[in-house]
């Protein structure tokens, strides 16, 4: 196509510029309609390929029921893929700032990328930042980030019942803890030696690096004692080291953390399915539970993915589901606003109060940490498929385990050299 | 045995007799994968003088292809599955490096750098392909039962079965190699060809297609690897790039272009693995860089290398 510009064109062009600036003055609220933008990061790769997807199936399920649509305003992601590997997701984090110039921002999953975004975050005090399932416990307890939320609880809290559950009720005196080295794993080894060792139970803790694929060595390992072999091994480190357990002929009773009694492990075929049938665990969710909100989700999330989900939503999904539950709802009491430094949404999240499709209470601390509910689970087999069965339920569970904040945090940071077994005095 | 857990289950912070057996035999059985994955690439680079970058990438596509072929077959139950699933892995690795040799290294014959950057861009690549084609997702292939249960061993107690199959492939892998080297036709111009490709060629042999019989089969035994590698730890995106590391590695320790010393690299790399993972798990990779740094500093050419 020939186009000239001519002289009554542009005298067109320029009355209409002139309309548009024109009605832009009489409609402030045209900034308004402007789509929101939000970062999306989540690990697409890596240990936690799995549930980095999931976590993605559940944020499209509630954007889907959204319309895509928050406070009146289109919201638009802006998805980004990191590996569980804290410096990978710090640069895609900045990606994501920096560059792609989103509003906002949720993720990432794995517990180590989460510290490493809150430090990021307080370098934005301008913008949210919403984590999306990770679960190391200093996030959000130690050097905390005024603009960083967080609605999952931490890794320590998700163990809350099951220490004194296998040292009182399962009566066993000696664990062998095999666990990952880095931060999720020690809030959870954490979160479970605090309640079994004051109960009088005795702990080895055998460390292996996230990405660990042999773990043959860490097996002979296990003292001929231990009474139960716990595992705070997830994604892809928990599926080999579960495999190779089983094919050593491993035969103790098994305790799980969080992300190793989850449907990310129990979809997978193999050997590990049949040895973790009655398996004990903590976490935020169970695959049944008598709650008509859980039955109405799973339903609808296999309604949704098909075979292309797990039976039912990981827990990586069900945090980043949770985690969008709390923007969208801060989004609408804004009305879209994200004006003044995101100053009002801001404070809309931070006094969020809602409930989880799991049925639970959730809100937010003064560290903007949440507080909610964890399940005691058994994993049963249930028409041919293995699913994690909620038997008991801790309400209201804080960061501090219902202890006096100081006196927690005078325990130390949660490491590989600070399990948190101490024994009662 | 009367104790029937993994290991005997021996504690402690030293390792008792037992414990130190188990992690030996370990450290063995982890050697055996990965000489399998590394004579390849210590062949191809014998001959041609090519580090191939990608072969890791052949060692990722020859599991995920292999896997492909084994799912439906497993999913039917069928006891060949595993056997075919290793077939379809090596020969699509073995065909991807045929493709890699004809298309792109054989016309840059000589130019080592060019070479090994183009090999990295093809790692990339396949790498990405591969994540777009088969996600995140770990796999794993599952033996027939008569090797995936576990064996009693005296001193160790129970032990993985595959892993001790691990070390039988190995030794046959190496058998093989070492019988094509110096028996055989091919072997001679192979060999003949790794002191003096001008010399060979002027001879009458054709170069560039021992090239590629080399290539082919360098590239088969990554695939090989992937999927015995694929079946005793979990296949994941990434693997590409560890089977690499390890692979340069050993060919550094152990000397390039040296079956025996791929072998020697491959035990001392394993070992070293298994037993920093037994000993202080959160600093075990320290002890293979230092193993590799020790080589580099008294022995540059690598423990049964030639001097260049």
């Amino acid at each position: 196509m020939d186009f000239r510009m001519d002289r009554r064109k542009m005298l067109l062009g320029a009355l209409g510029t002139g309309a548009v600036a024109a009605t832009g003055l009489r409609m402030p609220a045209y900034a308004q309609n402007a789509p929101i933008r939000m970062g999306w990061l989540s690990t697409l790769e890596g240990p936690f390929a799995t549930g980095g997807q999931d976590a993605w199936r559940c944020t499209q399920m509630i954007m889907e029921e959204n319309n895509n649509q928050a406070g009146g305003r289109r919201v638009e992601i802006v998805r980004e893929s990191s590996n569980a590997q804290a410096d990978v997701a710090l640069a895609r984090a900045r990606k994501l700032v920096e560059q792609d110039n989103v509003d906002f921002m949720v993720g990432p999953l794995s517990g180590a990328e989460g510290i490493a975004v809150r430090d990021y975050s307080r370098t934005r005090p301008n913008q949210a930042f919403i984590n999306g399932g990770s679960g190391a416990a200093d996030t959000t307890l130690r050097n905390v980030s005024p603009n960083f939320f967080r609605f999952n609880m931490d890794g320590t809290q998700w163990m809350a019942g099951l220490g004194n559950y296998v040292r009182r009720t399962l009566n066993v005196q000696e664990v062998a803890i095999v666990a990952g080295d880095y931060a999720f794993p020690y809030a959870q080894v954490f979160g479970f030696s605090l309640e079994f060792c004051r109960a009088g139970g005795r702990a080895t803790y055998l460390w292996s690096p996230l990405g660990t694929t042999d773990y043959s060595s860490i097996i002979a390992r296990i003292p001929r004692t231990a009474g139960a072999l716990v595992v705070i091994h997830g994604g892809s480190d928990g599926l080999a080291f579960m495999t190779q357990y089983a094919q050593a002929g491993g035969s103790l009773p098994l305790i799980g953390g969080s992300i190793m009694a989850d449907q990310s492990m129990l979809s997978a075929r193999g050997p590990h399915r049949r040895l973790m049938v009655g398996m004990v665990s903590a976490g935020p969710l169970a695959d049944v539970v008598d709650d008509p909100r859980w039955v109405d989700f799973t339903n609808r999330y296999r309604a949704r993915w098909g075979r292309e989900g797990f039976n039912s939503p990981s827990i990586h999904g069900y945090n980043y589901y949770v985690a969008m539950q709390g923007v969208l709802l801060a989004l609408n009491a804004v009305r879209g606003d994200l004006s003044g430094g995101q100053q009002g949404f801001m404070r809309a999240l931070a006094a969020s109060d809602y409930t989880t499709p799991m049925g639970a209470r959730m809100r937010l601390d003064h560290n903007r940490q949440a507080i909610s509910d964890t399940f005691l689970n058994r994993i049963e087999e249930r028409g041919g498929q293995a699913v994690t069965v909620a038997f008991d339920r801790a309400r209201d569970v804080n960061q501090t385990l219902g202890v006096p904040e100081a006196q927690f945090l005078a325990l130390g940071a949660p490491s590989r050299d600070n399990t948190g077994c101490v024994a009662q005095s | 045995m009367s104790d029937s857990r993994p290991g005997g289950g021996h504690g402690g912070i030293w390792m008792t007799g037992g414990l130190a057996a188990t992690v030996v035999l370990n450290g063995l059985t982890l050697a055996a994968l990965y000489f399998i994955v590394a004579s390849g690439f210590s062949l191809i680079f014998g001959l041609m003088r090519t580090v191939n970058m990608a072969h890791g990438s052949l060692y990722m596509l020859g599991a995920y292809v292999g896997y492909a072929v084994f799912e439906p077959l497993y999913d039917q139950d069928l006891w060949y599955a595993w056997h075919v699933g290793i077939l379809a892995g090596i020969a699509s690795a073995a065909a991807f490096g045929v493709l890699m040799q004809v298309s792109l290294l054989g016309w840059m014959q000589g130019q080592e750098l060019r070479q090994a950057l183009v090999t990295i861009g093809v790692s990339i690549i396949v790498a990405d392909q591969l994540l777009a084609f088969f996600g995140g997702t770990s796999r794993q292939f599952f033996a027939p039962d008569s090797i995936f249960g576990s064996t009693t061993l005296p001193e160790i107690g129970r032990y993985p079965t595959f892993r001790l199959v691990q070390i039988g492939i190995a030794v046959g892998v190496g058998v093989a190699l070492w019988l094509l080297l110096n028996k055989t036709r091919l072997g001679l111009m192979i060999r003949a060809g790794v002191d003096d490709r001008q010399m060979l060629a002027a001879t009458g042999v054709n170069v560039p297609l021992v090239s590629l019989a080399v290539f082919a089969l360098g590239a088969g035994l990554a695939g090989l690897g992937g999927i015995i590698g694929s079946t005793a730890q979990p296949l994941v995106q990434g693997v590409d790039v560890r089977f690499l590391l390890t692979s340069l590695v050993v060919v550094i320790v152990g000397g390039m272009g040296s079956i025996a010393g791929t072998a020697i690299g491959a035990i001392l790399v394993g070992l070293a693995e298994q037993v920093g993972q037994a000993m202080f798990p959160t600093y075990s990779v320290i002890l293979t860089f230092l193993i590799m740094s020790a080589v580099l500093a008294l022995r540059p050419q690598g423990i049964l290398g030639r001097p260049a």
